[in-house]
């Protein structure tokens, strides 16, 4: 049994290590362009995501307004560092994030007093009332919030530290690396406290939380401050790289995109916002650089995790896994790739379908060839359309076709594992 | 102190304009085991839900250990040592029964809402937990998520749960209520086990479940507590004939 616990631990450092070691050497191996840069975006959203799932998922509490937090984080951190480098405050740069996270913190202990009042609906209609406030206040204080425009400032300030002045973007995404790590293992640590355990009791079953003795509306604040500091350092990042805060870091907008990301990544895990910041990074970011219709994208694919696979990708990951550790990937195989040809076919017929429309209708008689991986098609023509309804067409048979098949046998292969786990445990 | 570890004076409770408890009284000693028993919809588990804070009485009065409870959350009240189970089983159904027990135990303990401690690190978490898990005979089910336990393992979790905590007032909302007989057997042996030393009240409508356990059975017809003595008087007393016999429940085939 000790043995057993001393393993366990060894494991979790191991993890931890290699956590630490992938945040070192990213950059040096996507190094090419805007990767850097992309990184950097990640890392923080990363640490919003974390704490936005602190809510959501350890505590089924569905916030619309989170963005309120780390927007006001940022917004204190932006005027941190703009009073520093003025020689009114002396606060160095590295520590920016801390700013961020107490005025995260201090406002969780203001709204969160209000929103914590009510579980459930009620409290997801209020934060949507308490973002919305927000971000009228933002038009409404111009001085602080920067109207339009909003605040911008300048992250090189104040005497370089071991040379290190937070100039090249290198320096800022070591910067944002460490605050992850910090932030990551925290929030990891939090989640095995007991005010951390209690938060997934009152999740799971408000009533009994209170009658074996807690006040669930005071778990549910507490937890709410705790994710909100958190929220705030994510925002104090942003500042430092983007060097500018506007009304939108605390808008509805925002606060919606996070909740988007944490669930396409998978909120039943842990690390499912980390996975959905990576998978938001690249779906807004690179993808609007690739098409006009990223959007819509983002959406047919938000509603697809939403009703097939409502664990996220760290959830598709966590029984593939499974399936692949009980030995059952031979038996779901045959039915595995034919279903997945099949869905390719009708993904690429439809992604065919929306470029050429996007084209026609934005592009008009002047630009009627739509460039898709490479390949040029005149839109006005009746060929590109009839390829991709074909495509669409057996796509979507063969769907049809191999569904069902696909799965009987993945539920079979799956009851097998339940036995098999029940008989290991018995 | 009380010689009551629990009484109830003349507690009133309305819905709306219909009266459910109708001026209910009731005495319960220190140690003393208690069945509530009486027709359907006669106000038991209303009783129960006053008593642990869920609903606010309407009037009347309830002293936990000789001090009022009026007003109090289900949480301060539990706080003062007392701990219900639920006739619907209420559990945490996405954590294992390990973490339920764990969860059940931490204000007790003293751990309150601590974000500064490690569970794993907390020895005493740990022992009664898994102490309790022994007792009601669930540790091979230990990683096992409580939400896919069987209908009988959770009512086992459902009363250790209950217990856990260490409160000194028991209320059980038909513990046995749906299982088969040989499990409610178990469930007797497993209620008498771990309420050794506490005060026990139930509700319950088996009645060889209730001759088997309790010291006292309190009769509860139309929102009144119409008598409250040993089984034995509890089978003679006319007016609990009359009101069995009015057509509620049959009292003497059961028992």
């Amino acid at each position: 049994m000790k043995r057993h616990i001393l393993s366990h631990s060894v494991g979790t450092l191991l993890v931890w290590f290699g956590f630490a070691v992938l945040l070192i050497v990213a950059p040096k191996v996507f190094n090419q362009g805007a990767s850097l840069s992309l990184l950097s975006q990640m890392g923080t959203l990363m640490i919003f995501g974390l704490s936005f799932n602190m809510l959501l998922g350890q505590g089924g509490m569905l916030s619309f307004g989170h963005a309120v937090y780390s927007g006001l984080g940022a917004f204190f951190a932006v005027h941190a560092m703009n009073l520093a480098a003025a020689g009114v405050l002396t606060i160095p740069v590295s520590l920016i994030p801390l700013v961020g996270g107490l005025a995260g913190m201090l406002f969780g202990i203001l709204f969160g007093y209000v929103t914590t009042k009510k579980s459930g609906t009620t409290f997801s209609m209020i934060t949507l009332g308490m973002v919305e406030l927000v971000f009228a206040c933002s038009l409404m204080f111009p001085k602080f919030f920067g109207g339009e425009g909003g605040i911008s400032t300048n992250r090189v300030m104040g005497n370089p530290f071991l040379g290190i002045t937070f100039g090249p973007q290198i320096e800022v995404y070591y910067l944002i690396a460490f605050w992850l790590f910090v932030s990551t293992v925290a929030m990891f640590a939090f989640t095995h406290t007991p005010l951390g355990r209690m938060i997934n009791a009152v999740r799971d079953n408000p009533e009994r939380a209170e009658f074996i003795g807690y006040d669930t509306q005071w778990v549910r604040y507490l937890t709410l401050i705790i994710s909100a500091f958190f929220a705030g350092i994510a925002g104090g990042l942003s500042a430092i790289n983007f060097e500018i805060v506007t009304a939108e870091n605390v808008s509805a907008l925002r606060s919606g995109a996070v909740l988007l990301f944490s669930f396409i990544g998978g909120i039943g895990y842990f690390y499912g916002p980390m996975i959905g910041a990576v998978a938001g990074v690249f779906l807004t970011v690179m993808l609007s650089d690739f098409t006009k219709a990223w959007q819509l994208y983002l959406g047919i694919f938000f509603i697809f995790i939403v009703m097939f696979a409502p664990g996220g990708i760290a959830g598709i990951w966590a029984s593939y896994y499974r399936m692949f550790k009980f030995r059952k990937m031979r038996q779901i195989w045959p039915a595995f790739w034919k279903i997945c040809c099949a869905g390719l076919l009708t993904v690429s017929g439809a992604i065919m379908a929306i470029e050429m429309l996007y084209q026609r209708s934005l592009g008009g008689d002047q630009e009627p060839i739509a460039k898709i991986a490479g390949v040029s098609l005149n839109v006005f023509e009746s060929m590109p359309w009839c390829i991709a309804a074909l495509l669409c067409l057996i796509g979507g048979v063969g769907f049809f076709f191999t569904q069902r098949r696909f799965i009987a046998v993945w539920n079979s292969a799956m009851a097998e594992i339940e036995v098999a786990i029940l008989k290991g445990d018995a | 102190m009380s010689q009551f570890a629990l009484e109830l004076k003349d507690v009133r409770k309305s819905f709306g304009s219909a009266e459910i408890i109708r001026g209910a009284s009731l005495q319960v000693l220190k140690g003393e085991r208690v069945a509530i028993i009486g027709p359907n919809g006669a106000g038991k588990s209303t009783l129960f839900n006053l008593i642990s804070g869920r609903f606010g009485i309407s009037s009347g009065e309830i002293l936990l250990n000789g001090s009022s409870i009026q007003g109090l959350a289900p949480y301060q009240i539990n706080r003062r040592g007392l701990s219900r189970s639920f006739q619907i089983t209420n559990i945490f159904h996405r954590l294992s029964v390990y973490e339920n027990l764990r969860c059940a135990v931490l204000w007790s303990l003293g751990y309150k809402y601590s974000f500064w401690q490690r569970l794993n690190g907390l020895k005493d978490v740990h022992e009664l937990a898994n102490n309790v898990m022994e007792q009601i005979g669930l540790q091979t089910r230990r990683h096992i998520t409580a939400g896919s336990l069987t209908y009988a393992e959770q009512r086992a979790l459902e009363i250790g749960i209950t217990v856990a905590g260490g409160a000194e007032v028991i209320l059980l909302d038909e513990p046995t209520a749906g299982m088969s007989r040989s499990e409610s057997d178990a469930a007797v042996e497993l209620i008498r086990k771990m309420t050794i030393g506490k005060t026990l009240l139930m509700v319950e409508h088996d009645m060889s479940v209730v001759f088997g356990l309790a010291d006292k059975i309190a009769v509860v017809v139309y929102g009144e507590v119409i008598a409250c003595d040993t089984p034995q008087s509890i089978r003679q007393n006319q007016q609990v004939k009359d009101a069995y016999l009015g057509g509620h429940a049959p009292m003497e085939n059961a028992a």
